[in-house]
């Protein structure tokens, strides 16, 4: 049995009708949608077991921190982690990635760089503008060459004994490039620096083992990967996290607190400062045993072979241009796409009145743009519940597009 | 706005869409549901009558839309204090094109004061169109910009 069709029924949202026609959702690297189990997981939580959790000395407050502390020890065994004070809760990927810049933006001097990529989203830009910026630090940006592959040779030329913090996406949310993570990472650790992975498109389609990347910090979010909103994963190598001064405070990240100073908890709590987002770790437990139950290995053959069949049905259509690397290569499960002379959001747009959700625009992801020479692109992206029929779709309305506008 | 939202959720393909609907011209592109592409504004990308450079401009400005990345320029030549000419060039959606060519249209010949009373709703009733609020910036851009080209902004 094909996954999707093992997984269609188990997500409700798939029963809309959207302008007459069944709903076709190709925007989860966006956000995915949710199974059954993850809405009901969460809505059973506030039903039956909520309450603030690590202080509470009443039978809920029990319950919570039960469920919420068992969320940690599942993205554990899930993303092959050595320990659970590995694993830090965030508000998602972007949190995350502000939370370890502004973090390790305090141990940055004058003329320390940090090293990105053009391929980068906003997300693991800006962050690193601002602490650079502040501390009189340089930012420079590994270029993309024409294959839509990361130029390693200009990286190793980059990366010199000032560079500090390589930060990169490990799967590119517009061209699906996967980048070489265990390499750069090891480059980036002999160079003398920290490694930040961007896991947002990868954690929902690739089998994830901390051990094998070798990273120092990987950050991904729930709500791309079958999972609510509201809620990240920031892993860190656990002496690096352990060394290292929390850049937030509040309640719960310290033991004891005097008015001019204060002891920080243990890891991970210390860098968990005020409630967490405990009904959301609950249903990541859930997105992440649906997951789990399905294999990732056949999760991610799922979604190459949607990606493989877009992108030769795409690039087969007259004016339609594919962006990133060739489909013989290994991709993310993303494909973005240009239609002659027409402008992204009307192809949006045009397919949505076919029922058909994609995304439009710059993805966050403007100088990588800027670098493809385009001011945007349209974007299908697949999920575990996407079938070969809905890819059939879209590559049908697509090829009828420049005659309705 | 959530109640509306919520109800075209539950009821169906186009409870939502059933007041809107009505009130743009009819066209083969818009097979069913909402008017987005009005004959209007198809006809008006496809070919827009006041795109182009306007040389010695007495009045320029150009700005982007941050939600799609669109630029758009408005040039305008003024004449004492009417409207002579106005061209603009850009990167942009249909709907955004076709806002800026109507709006060059509707300034033409008027005043300065005239002009910037030019509003989205003047805009809006020659587009003909069901503009959603996610789209409505790229009909508004061209007008933000003109009025900064004649605030002398830029």
């Amino acid at each position: 049995m094909r996954l999707d069709e093992r997984t269609r029924p188990d997500f409700p949202i798939l029963e809309r009708v959207v302008n007459g026609h069944p709903l076709v959702y190709l925007d989860s690297a966006a956000s995915s949608q949710r199974p059954r189990t993850v809405i009901e997981a969460m809505s059973q939580y506030y039903a039956r077991s909520h309450a603030n959790v690590h202080r509470s000395i009443h039978t809920l407050g029990e319950e919570a921190t039960e469920l919420y502390e068992a969320a940690r020890d599942r993205v554990q065994r899930f993303i092959g982690a050595g320990s659970r004070e590995e694993v830090v809760f965030t508000r998602g990927t972007t949190d995350g990635l502000s939370l370890l810049a502004e973090t390790l933006g305090r141990t940055l001097r004058a003329g320390d760089e940090v090293l990105i990529t053009e391929l980068e989203h906003h997300s693991n830009i800006i962050p690193w503008q601002l602490a650079t910026r502040d501390r009189g630090a340089v930012l420079k940006a590994v270029p993309l060459g024409e294959d839509g592959t990361l130029d390693l040779e200009a990286f190793e030329r980059l990366l010199t004994r000032r560079t500090r913090v390589v930060a990169f996406a490990h799967v590119s949310n517009v061209l699906g490039t996967i980048n070489p993570v265990a390499e750069m990472c090891a480059r980036a650790r002999r160079a003398g620096a920290l490694s930040v992975v961007d896991g947002a498109q990868a954690a929902p389609h690739l089998p994830l083992e901390m051990s094998a990347l070798d990273c120092d910090f990987y950050v991904f979010s729930a709500h791309k990967m079958l999972g609510p909103t509201g809620i990240g994963v920031l892993y860190g190598r656990r002496d690096i996290l352990g060394s290292l001064e929390p850049g937030r405070g509040g309640s719960e990240m310290i033991k004891e607190v005097w008015i001019d100073r204060a002891q920080w908890n243990d890891l991970p709590w210390r860098f968990e400062p005020g409630t967490p987002s405990i009904a959301e770790a609950v249903g990541l437990t859930a997105a992440i045993e649906y997951l789990e139950k399905l294999g990732m290995e056949r999760v991610a053959e799922h979604g190459r072979a949607l990606t493989r069949q877009a992108l030769e049905g795409l690039a087969a259509i007259p004016g339609v241009k594919v962006y990133g690397p060739p489909a013989t290569t290994d991709r993310g499960a993303v494909v973005a796409f240009t239609v002659a002379e027409l402008h992204p959001h009307d192809v949006a747009a045009l397919l949505d009145a076919e029922g058909i959700a994609v995304r439009a625009g710059h993805h966050c992801a403007m100088p990588l743009m800027r670098r493809l020479g385009v001011v945007g692109t349209s974007r299908a992206s697949f999920s575990v519940f996407n079938s070969p029929d809905e890819v059939g779709h879209l590559l049908a309305a697509v090829a009828e597009l420049r005659a309705a506008l | 706005m959530t109640d509306e939202v919520m109800a075209r959720a539950v009821g169906g393909p186009h409870a939502g869409f059933a007041g809107a609907a009505g009130t743009g011209s009819g066209s083969a592109g818009n097979r069913r549901g909402p008017l987005l592409y009005s004959d209007v504004i198809r006809e008006r990308w496809r070919r827009p009558r006041f795109r182009g450079e306007l040389p010695g401009a007495s009045a320029v400005a150009e700005d982007v839309n941050p939600l799609c990345g669109d630029r758009v320029r408005l040039m305008v030549a003024l004449e004492g204090d009417r409207v002579a000419t106005a061209r603009f060039v850009g990167d942009s959606c249909a709907i955004c094109t076709a806002s800026a060519d109507v709006l060059a249209e509707l300034v033409v010949g008027r005043s300065r004061a005239e002009a910037l009373r030019v509003d989205t709703a003047d805009v809006l009733a020659v587009l003909q169109a069901d503009i959603r609020p996610t789209r409505m910036r790229c009909v508004t851009l061209p007008l933000s910009v003109f009025a900064m080209a004649l605030n002398g902004k830029s």
